[in-house]
């Protein structure tokens, strides 16, 4: 059986745990984002907090997911299930590229466009809401880009844990000795990372101000 | 901002000392007065304290020792945000929203001081035809204008809401010598109508005495001296010789001239 046949005769539980996949890239991104951001703007404002929350997001992009995961499993209410488990643990992985594309971002506007906001008389909220968000914006789309392509990728192992998705597909095969079983995960997931990196990439640029680039002719 | 002093000076600087972060002392002791209605030129060359001293003014930087006055009261105790709005302020490249449209960009301090509307499209209008640019161009970017039409706007955005005092920080530096010349000419007329208070930043000479009703010579973070034009042409004092003579009379230096 090649794996098409196979998607024929499964399509209904293909689409299932495509749904499920789905869902915890689209939850987890929406976590990181809520989080992410505010963090990246945080440390802009507050340099000391810099190191500190950096230095965390890094340490845990160095943790082993599966490691992560049965960290994770003692926690309370977390714990309890497994796709809130997974969740949590793909919100963490995606906090890195979003807290760094935030700060980046905003400490890329052209210092003389904010030292002129500053000195006409703008306050600090007026110039994060008028000027520095929405030139900063190109950038911090492509953080949540990296973190959603990323994150498809990392949540084929959330099945390990019992959470589902495309990954279940992949540790059947695994165990079976059977390839086209493993592509009938990968194939999928492969497709979603890929889509997800084609729209963001997409939105990236209609966002992204072109004028933020300094013209060099006058 | 309305006028509290009584004696005619806007802003005015007592020993003011200002170190940077690192330590290093950028200025050294400054003394300066500005008077209503006069444009001071702070001369100098690069590093020698020019820009620092502007930005006192408008508390982007604010004195380790001594302090800045403007209308009578210390930086310290304006509420920032007033102060500033009250203060016009042109860079060099202008320093334009990249984001903002021509209109958007001239209308900023009107917005954020939540001007009715209509008052806000009149006055950006009026404000084009004031700096010599055409209406039809209120609709673009930034980046779509030239480097001349780009500081116009610049101009523009700091007078749009009648600020009594004007900071410019070398704004023509960054342009082609005829549409510097242009814009210095323009911004005499402009400033013979509008009688603002100016200090202009810049390191050109020329552009001194044409503009300036008082030059003050800057060199390693003090004020050396502030002269009329035509005194500093004149004056002995080594310093100020030293940089007419470096600029000339547009000639080249005798040194370049070859001995014979």
């Amino acid at each position: 059986m090649n794996v098409l046949q196979f998607f024929q005769q499964n399509h209904a539980e293909v689409l299932e745990l495509t749904l499920e996949h789905l869902w915890m890239v689209v939850a987890s991104t929406l976590l990181a984002v809520l989080v992410g951001i505010p963090l990246g703007i945080l440390i802009t404002r507050r340099p000391r907090w810099n190191k500190p929350v950096l230095g965390g997001a890094n340490v845990i992009q160095t943790i082993p997911s599966l490691a992560l995961f049965g960290f994770l499993l003692p926690v309370p209410w977390i714990g309890s299930r497994s796709e809130r488990l997974a969740i949590l643990a793909l919100t963490l992985y995606a906090l890195l590229p979003l807290i760094r594309n935030t700060y980046a971002g905003i400490k890329g506007v052209d210092p003389a466009v904010v030292e002129a906001g500053r000195g006409m008389g703008m306050t600090d909220r007026q110039l994060l809401w008028q000027v520095e968000l929405p030139l900063a914006l190109g950038v911090i789309i492509a953080g949540i880009r990296v973190a959603t392509v990323i994150s498809v990728g990392l949540a084929t192992i959330a099945a390990a844990i019992g959470a589902g998705g495309l990954g279940e597909y992949i540790f059947r095969g695994l165990a079976m000795v059977n390839n086209q079983l493993i592509l009938a995960g990968a194939i999928p997931a492969a497709l979603l990372a890929l889509l997800a990196d084609v729209s963001l990439g997409w939105l990236e640029r209609r966002l992204s101000p072109r004028e933020a680039v300094r013209s060099v002719a006058s | 901002m309305q006028n509290v002093s009584s004696n005619g000076v806007a802003i005015e600087f007592r020993d003011v000392h200002y170190a940077a972060p690192g330590g290093v002392e950028v200025l050294n002791q400054v003394d300066l007065e500005v008077k209503r209605g006069e444009t001071l030129i702070l001369l100098g060359r690069s590093g020698s304290g020019k820009t620092t001293t502007l930005k006192l003014i408008n508390d982007l930087v604010s004195p380790t020792r001594g302090e800045v006055r403007v209308e009578g009261r210390t930086t310290k105790e304006w509420d920032l945000i007033r102060l500033r709005r009250g203060i016009g302020y042109v860079i060099q490249d202008a320093g334009l929203f990249p984001h903002f449209n021509v209109e958007r960009n001239i209308a900023l301090v009107p917005r954020l001081e939540e001007w009715p509307k209509e008052k806000i499209s009149q006055r950006v209008g009026e404000l084009l035809h004031l700096v010599g640019l055409e209406g039809g161009i209120a609709e673009r970017y930034p980046r779509e204008l030239s480097g001349g039409q780009r500081q116009r706007v610049g101009v523009a955005r700091a007078l749009a809401a009648d600020p009594p005092i004007l900071l410019m920080d070398e704004p023509f530096g960054a342009l082609d010598p005829i549409t510097r010349d242009e814009l210095q000419r323009e911004f005499l007329g402009l400033q013979h109508r509008l009688q603002k208070t100016v200090v202009f930043v810049t390191h050109d000479l020329r552009e001194a005495l044409l503009l300036g009703s008082r030059i003050a010579l800057m060199e390693n973070g003090r004020v050396v001296t502030a002269l009329t034009p035509l005194e500093f042409r004149a004056s002995r004092d080594p310093l100020v010789k030293r940089y007419v003579d470096a600029f000339g009379d547009g000639s080249p230096p005798d040194a370049l001239r070859g001995t014979s």
